[in-house]
């Protein structure tokens, strides 16, 4: 008969070199050649520079405005869901970025229920891919149009937030990650914006709007320092800029105005730089994983405690159930 | 009537007047009531107390925008600033939570009724006996405060100077000018102004004057609308001098530098040079319009209101008149729609019963038919069966009379045997 001995892992010191480090070097080679999906929405209302930033984030022409005063934008009468996407590659790594961009959002005289066509986006997008998931010929590769990221655009009033924007994160921050700035930001001294960010902070603390970040997902102790560091600098306040200017002999990202040249890219002038390096160079994955792992699953199980089951489309149509 | 001008022989002295009627005014005061509308958060309250150099909103007394509030309101500080000898009673009038809620709806109609109001207050003190103390607290200029979006007016600032440019002088401010490069403040004004013509909205239009240097002037401010403004009374230190402004990581803003921004424009104009032109178009143009429109609702009946009896004691009763007659011919209207209406309901419900009777005699005379129809069957079949009968009996006799004769024969066999 055949016994096994379950034995507990102990770290065995190994005799030679095997290999096994190796698979972070494989998986690289693996995830470059398939490549990133990345979908980031952005929200807020017209003139708030949403688009300058996201082009000045990606450093490239990436949503649907082309760079500078196009002309007239129209204001639509309902919110609108545009999503762009472009093949963007750096160091050999290629990444579909897609912007989905919501203009009319805010814009109205009654605003009542703006959220609802973005919430419905959103939820389209996870229904898509559980469509896929419960297929039974599904395709290697899902194609993941989930938004990942909201950046929620809030206007530099000096202030405190305004009613839409506490009843917009109230509605969202449970469905997708949303990640609150400060928009313009170049209107407001230092002082103001630090008042304003603690102000906002607390306001968003009251509602009890989770943004991202958020507290219950940190992993360990290691995670948990760094986000709360991150925590605490968040909203981040921005500037958007594709323009480049001379300063002090080097080329700059900024806005030149009769009094001074604001650096796009100077933590002293904004923190447009954290933002980027957050969304980008760090937790770009970490968005990705908690959308998966998080939001689409919360979605899921509601979906399936709710329908009892769902019966999955396949090609010849069987009623074979694997859930 | 041709008057002449006559030329004078001598010095007479009435070119004093000028001076009597200036020094009487000084005396007696100036009034001026200026609101400012605009979202929260766009510094009206700043700018308010750089325009006067006043702390009119202070840390003691923090303006309106630091309170939060569920509904728009209205609200009145006064302020008396005295300057060489002259004084000035300004009333700031300002509307926390305009356009600040999600749902902004008529949100311009509690301005609107405290505009109508006060002009309401000023027509009744002007047509009372007793007119000596006549406050004149209608609203002089209103100061619409844009978002410095950068892309064009929102549908709630279309809306609101549609509504309100008839009843006030309106100047539309670009706030916190400092937001935007020359470029973008350029292109923004222009985008503006073609907006605002395209929805014939009638912004305060400056009056031409005979002086040259003064319509030189004038012009310039013209150019520059709508104007964009940084406010601010805190004193920064810039090259040794010290100015108003705002200190940014990237240099200092300066509020009364032409080059930054146009509050020195605006301040010159609302305060050094058309204060009083504000006052006069309020007076000629907003005002007569609210009060032939007012008065002529009461001279509905032809009632000669030159008599001077206190129309306004006349108007509660003629106006209740006037009401009660609407009333009555509402509700004319609402029995004849009502009669309509129930006329088309029973010829419809007619209509249906004739046309179930229709159907119930058709189906009577199908029935009919098919019953004869199977009367008819039956007599065939009858008439068969007594067919049938009679040659069936025909056939019996038949065969009894073989056996009769049958029988008969063999009788007759057996006697011719004997």
């Amino acid at each position: 008969h055949y016994y096994c001995r379950q034995s507990e892992s102990i770290g065995s010191t190994l005799l030679g070199y095997i290999g096994i480090d190796t698979i972070i070097e494989q998986m690289r080679k693996k995830t470059m050649k398939a490549g990133f999906d990345f979908n980031i929405m952005i929200v807020g209302h017209s003139g708030l520079g949403k688009s300058t930033l996201v082009n000045t984030l990606f450093k490239s022409q990436v949503s649907r405005w082309s760079s500078g005063w196009g002309g007239e934008h129209k204001i639509p009468k309902t919110v609108e869901i545009k999503a762009v996407s472009h093949v963007i590659e750096e160091g050999g790594v290629k990444m579909k970025l897609t912007v989905i961009d919501t203009p009319g959002f805010g814009d109205q005289i009654n605003n009542e229920n703006c959220w609802d066509p973005i919430s419905k986006y959103i939820n389209e997008q996870y229904e898509k891919f559980l469509k896929e998931e419960v297929n039974i010929a599904r395709k290697k590769r899902i194609p993941d149009t989930r938004v990942h990221c909201c950046l929620y655009f809030i206007s530099p009033t000096g202030h405190s937030l305004r009613q839409l924007d506490i009843e917009f994160m109230k509605h969202l921050s449970r469905v997708v990650n949303i990640i609150p700035v400060i928009a313009k930001s170049d209107t407001m001294t230092p002082d103001e914006k630090n008042e304003f960010k603690h102000r906002v902070r607390k306001e968003l603390e009251t509602h009890g709007i989770e943004y991202y970040p958020q507290n219950e997902f940190d992993d360990d102790m290691e995670d948990k320092n760094e986000n709360d560091k991150i925590r605490e600098a968040m909203p981040f306040a921005v500037v958007g800029s594709d323009k480049e200017f001379q300063v002090n002999g080097k080329r700059v990202l900024g806005r030149k105005t009769a009094w001074g040249v604001v650096e796009v890219e100077n933590p002293n002038h904004c923190e447009f730089a954290l933002l980027r390096d957050f969304l980008i160079r760090s937790h770009l994955q970490d968005l990705k994983e908690v959308t998966h792992n998080i939001h689409y699953e919360t979605y899921r199980a509601r979906r399936l405690n709710d329908n009892g089951g769902l019966h999955p489309i396949s090609a010849n149509n069987t009623q074979e159930s694997n859930l | 009537m041709d008057l002449q001008e006559k030329l004078l022989e001598g010095y007479v002295g009435f070119a004093n007047l000028p001076n009597q009627v200036y020094r009487k005014s000084v005396k007696r005061g100036f009034e001026f009531t200026l609101m400012v509308v605009g979202e929260s958060g766009l510094g009206k309250s700043t700018l308010i107390n750089s325009l006067f150099l006043t702390d009119l909103y202070s840390p003691e007394y923090p303006g309106p925008s630091h309170r939060i509030k569920k509904t728009v309101q209205v609200e009145q500080s006064k302020v008396l600033v005295k300057e060489g000898g002259v004084q000035l009673l300004l009333t700031i009038v300002d509307t926390p939570g305009f356009g600040d809620a999600v749902d902004n709806s008529n949100c311009w109609q509690p301005v609107i009724d405290h505009i109508d109001s006060k002009f309401e207050d000023y027509l009744n003190s002007e047509s009372r006996v007793n007119r000596r103390q006549m406050p004149d607290n209608r609203v002089h200029c209103c100061l619409y405060f844009i978002a410095p979006s950068g892309h064009g007016l929102k549908p709630l600032d279309i809306e609101f100077m549609k509504r309100l440019h008839e009843k006030v002088n309106i100047i539309p401010l670009i706030a916190k000018a400092d937001t935007m490069t020359p470029e973008e403040c350029q292109q923004f004004k222009k985008q503006i102004m073609r907006e605002i013509t395209e929805h014939k909205i009638q912004i305060y239009e400056f009056p031409e004057t005979n002086d040259e240097e003064e319509n030189k002037m004038v012009k310039k401010i013209k150019d520059r609308l709508p104007l964009a403004v940084v406010g601010s009374n805190t004193i920064i230190v810039v090259n040794e001098k010290r100015v108003r402004g705002r200190q940014y990581p990237w240099g200092v803003a300066e509020v009364e530098n032409g080059e930054h921004c146009d509050f020195t424009i605006l301040r010159n104009m609302l305060i050094r040079t058309h204060m009083q032109d504000l006052k006069d178009v309020t007076n000629n143009v907003h005002y007569e319009n609210y009060r032939s429109r007012k008065l002529a609702a009461v001279t509905y009946n032809g009632v000669d209101n030159n008599k001077n009896k206190g129309p306004m004691t006349k108007s509660p009763l003629a106006q209740m008149e006037e009401e009660r007659r609407e009333h009555v011919t509402k509700m004319e209207k609402m029995e004849m729609e009502m009669e309509q209406v129930f006329e088309m309901k029973v010829k419809e419900k007619i209509q249906k019963l004739k046309d179930s009777e229709l159907e119930l005699q058709r189906r009577h005379e199908q029935m009919k038919k098919n019953l004869e129809a199977q009367h008819k069957e039956l007599e065939e079949k009858r008439r068969q069966l007594e067919d049938e009968k009679h040659n069936w009996e025909a056939q019996q006799r038949v065969l009894e009379q073989q056996k009769l004769d049958a029988s008969s024969s063999r009788r007759v066999k057996k006697i011719f045997t004997k």
